[in-house]
């Protein structure tokens, strides 16, 4: 790591600042370091690398090792805007060099062609600001497979008859089977639903520097020690260094993005470990700092010029938050499945990607998969069928019974932009360092609870048809709390019901840009990092182009 | 840190769309992770405390050895819970070391007021001790009135019930379960790089077969 980096000084204007390491920042350092420019990449996390991982579940998952911490930043949250939001934990995403990349679970689909047109498709939705995009699946299927090929994910090309279609198959075949992904392959082709081996951006097979997974079985939540598993970490940041001209700065927590009289973004305010203060200037500001932090650092940004916050002239920064709505069931087989072992998931099936609402009576689609994403300690403290004693003679030996004979089906869906669900600042609490603490404003949309449910009635039928002894759902609520952060400051056409266009660029600010999760218009079926990633490909070559036709000025 | 475990506990009730492993990150603040109860069991000579009394140490170990109880498998005792918990409070998870210092009081107080003639609770009879930390386990029916901790502060019992199974479950190159005690009761295995076939249903997977076309309406 950091062999060959530059060391730029803060004075100095580079061309482009980056602000975050994970799946966008990531692609977006490497794209445009190769592409010629010279980048920084600031992140506000650690710089870990595979020796500093461990399968340490204290560390890892109860102290927040590679995620946002909740005591050093703090979030409230409230259901609807005439509350005051109470404080409590209301995001996870990864805080380090990689970002969320690092632990995700890499479960990589790509969105189908109806995700970007459904608006067009079933027409408006009360309630909603349910929109088109302004790019089509097809715009963005090269950026597919350069993801798929650059990075290294593993999959099955045609073997689901729902996939869109694709200029080239994976580079690499699928991880091997669970036997929670063959008990859901038997299962469904008994239903008549149409299984297929789960696309993962986990290597199936070793590329120079990363092993194939050895299957180790700490993969949701933890870093990957061998670098199988394909995050911006083990990979674009690689890539990006490699240039020579793209610095990696770690620890370096960016709260406002400066502009100057003319209204172009200057540079990127950041503390540094010991809370000193910088600016490093730059030509281009380029934000991948995620769907709750990318709106969060535009509203901190708010100055005379701008005052409703950097790049919010249509208001709708922070706003149509959406999450996918999902649901879990869990089942219990008579002989061991040992699916502790391996990655989390090997079948999914896309049967009810897209419903027909005038059938099901909603909105909505998704994908299911078969999982088991629990480490021993989580397992322990969550995963026991309902009703089981939590200590004593009885509860050890149903650990003992169901730790090695419990799967999981995830049900992915979509979630409905709605303008109210948000994330904006709080006005009272404030994190360590003395910002306005994240606030999320959220209620589901009525549609998303009614999927949330519909899914799990499938994912039952599918247990029944297994012969599954025990099985039971994780209860349909409200949702409180966010992994998948989307749809915050939207792609689109029409400045005033978007923040950035189909290039990425702000409508309000010609030299900033924004890609991650926040980018999203719609919410797709569950599985937004490959598409984010795709985003993140044709947002650098998008990029390149404007500059390299003086476009975005200095 | 009670509104902690209240949320999660909330999180667990209500649902979120999200696993469970996601859900544990919920955790309140656990304990640190060290080489300190490895070392300390497999030593002839009793470890030293660093936190507990001799005297507090024999209440959380016969406390850790009624939430994981040995039988014919090992439980928390042989694991080293004890020894885990006590180097986490004087280490990273010394923010609870408040929880155990109201909290074992609270448990004498409780084990006088349920069985007057009693010194302390290691000398209960096993039974005896589970009618105490059920009266303390806020989460389960109980005859007798549940304990509420005081506003503000973390149930003891709760605590001590994360921590053990913490204790027990832990990758033992951290700490705690001491010689794989804990991952030997759910048949875990030790190593960390595993092959396929992994278990009884994958066993004899032919392979991937397209699914066959008279079945392929779509």
């Amino acid at each position: 790591m950091m062999v060959d980096q530059p060391k730029y000084k803060t004075s100095y204007e580079v061309d482009f600042v980056i602000i975050g390491s994970g799946a966008a920042g990531g692609i977006l350092a490497k794209e445009l370091s190769t592409n010629g420019f010279r980048v920084v990449v600031l992140e506000q996390g650690p710089y870990l690398t595979e020796t500093d991982f461990t399968h340490n579940e204290v560390e890892t998952l109860a102290q927040d090792k590679l995620t946002n911490h909740p005591r050093l930043q703090p979030n409230t949250f409230r259901k609807t805007s005439s509350e005051k939001a109470k404080p409590q934990r209301a995001v996870l995403y990864g805080r380090c060099v990689g970002g969320t990349s690092v632990h995700f679970t890499a479960n990589f689909w790509r969105f189908h062609e109806i995700d970007f047109i459904e608006r067009s498709k079933i027409g408006p939705i009360p309630g909603t600001t349910f929109a088109d995009w302004p790019i089509t699946y097809a715009d963005l299927e090269p950026y597919y497979t350069k993801v798929e090929w650059e990075i290294g994910v593993s999959g099955l090309a045609g073997a689901s008859p729902f996939d869109p279609p694709r200029s080239k198959p994976y580079p690499m075949p699928p991880l091997p089977v669970k036997s929670s992904g063959v008990i859901f392959e038997r299962a469904a082709r008994k239903l008549g639903w149409h299984p297929f081996p789960a696309p993962m951006a986990i290597l199936s097979q070793p590329r120079p520097g990363r092993s194939a997974c050895i299957n180790c079985g700490f993969c949701l939540a933890f870093g990957c020690e061998v670098g199988a598993k394909s995050s911006s970490l083990a990979t674009a940041i690689r890539m990006a260094e490699k240039t020579g001209r793209c610095e990696i700065r770690a620890n370096s927590y960016v709260h406002r993005i400066e502009t100057d009289a003319n209204g172009r973004a200057i540079g990127a305010v950041y503390f540094d470990e010991k809370r000193n203060t910088h600016l490093q200037k730059a030509k281009a500001v380029v934000v991948c700092a995620n769907g709750a932090e990318t709106p969060r650092l535009l509203l901190l940004s708010a100055n005379k010029q701008f005052p409703n916050g950097l790049a919010n002239s249509s208001g709708f920064v922070g706003r149509n938050l959406m999450l996918n709505s999902g649901g879990v069931t869990v089942g219990v087989f008579e002989h061991p499945l040992n699916d502790y072992k391996g990655f989390a998931v090997s079948r999914v099936l896309h049967d009810f990607y897209e419903l027909d609402p005038q059938k099901v009576g909603f909105y909505g689609g998704g994908g299911l998969d078969a999982r088991f994403d629990l480490t021993p300690i989580s397992f322990a403290l969550n995963a026991l069928p309902p009703g089981t004693p939590r200590w004593g003679k009885d509860f050890k030996s149903a650990l003992a019974h169901y730790f090695n004979r419990t799967m999981e089906i995830f049900c992915h869906g979509t979630s409905l932009p709605v303008e109210n669900n948000s994330f904006s600042l709080d006005p009272d609490l404030k994190d360590a360092w003395g910002l306005p603490a994240l606030r999320m404003t959220y209620k589901d949309h009525p549609d998303d609870l009614k999927l949330w449910r519909w899914q799990n009635e499938r994912a039952r039928e599918l247990l029944d048809a297994a012969g599954a002894q025990k099985q039971w759902s994780q209860p349909v609520g409200e949702s409180q709390f966010a992994v998948h952060l989307l749809g915050t400051c939207r792609m689109g056409n029409d400045p005033k019901t978007s923040v950035i266009n189909g290039d990425h660029r702000a409508h309000d600010v010609e030299n900033l840009f924004l890609c991650d999760g926040s980018s999203l218009v719609t919410s797709g079926r569950g599985q937004p990092t490959m598409t984010i990633e795709a985003l993140a490909f044709r947002a650098g070559e998008r990029i390149t182009a404007l500059a390299k036709r003086g476009e975005i000025g200095a | 840190m009670i509104n902690e475990l209240s949320r999660r506990t909330f999180l667990l009730r209500a649902g979120t769309g999200i696993s469970a492993a996601w859900i544990s990150a919920n955790w309140p603040a656990l304990l640190s992770a060290s080489k300190h109860a490895h070392s300390a069991a497999v030593a002839a000579n009793p470890a030293k405390l660093e936190f507990f009394t001799p005297e507090q140490a024999t209440e959380i170990d016969a406390i850790s050895a009624r939430i994981i109880p040995t039988d014919e498998l090992p439980g928390a005792h042989e694991a080293g819970v004890l020894y885990f918990i006590d180097r986490g409070l004087a280490t990273f998870s010394a923010d609870d070391q408040k929880t155990y210092r109201e909290g074992l009081p609270e448990l004498q107080a409780r084990v006088t007021e349920m069985f007057p003639n009693a010194a302390k609770f290691s000398s209960l009879t096993l039974q005896q001790q589970d009618e105490v930390l059920h009266s303390l386990d806020e989460n389960a029916p109980s005859p007798q009135r549940p304990f509420r901790a005081s506003p503000g502060a973390q149930s003891f019992f709760e605590t001590m019930r994360q921590h053990t199974i913490a204790g027990f479950l832990i990758d033992p190159d951290f700490g705690g379960n001491d010689s794989g005690a804990g991952w030997k009761v759910i048949g875990r295995e030790r190593e960390h790089m595993f092959q396929a076939p992994f278990g009884f249903y994958d066993r004899d997977y032919a392979g991937w077969q397209p699914m066959p076309k008279e079945a392929d309406k779509k």
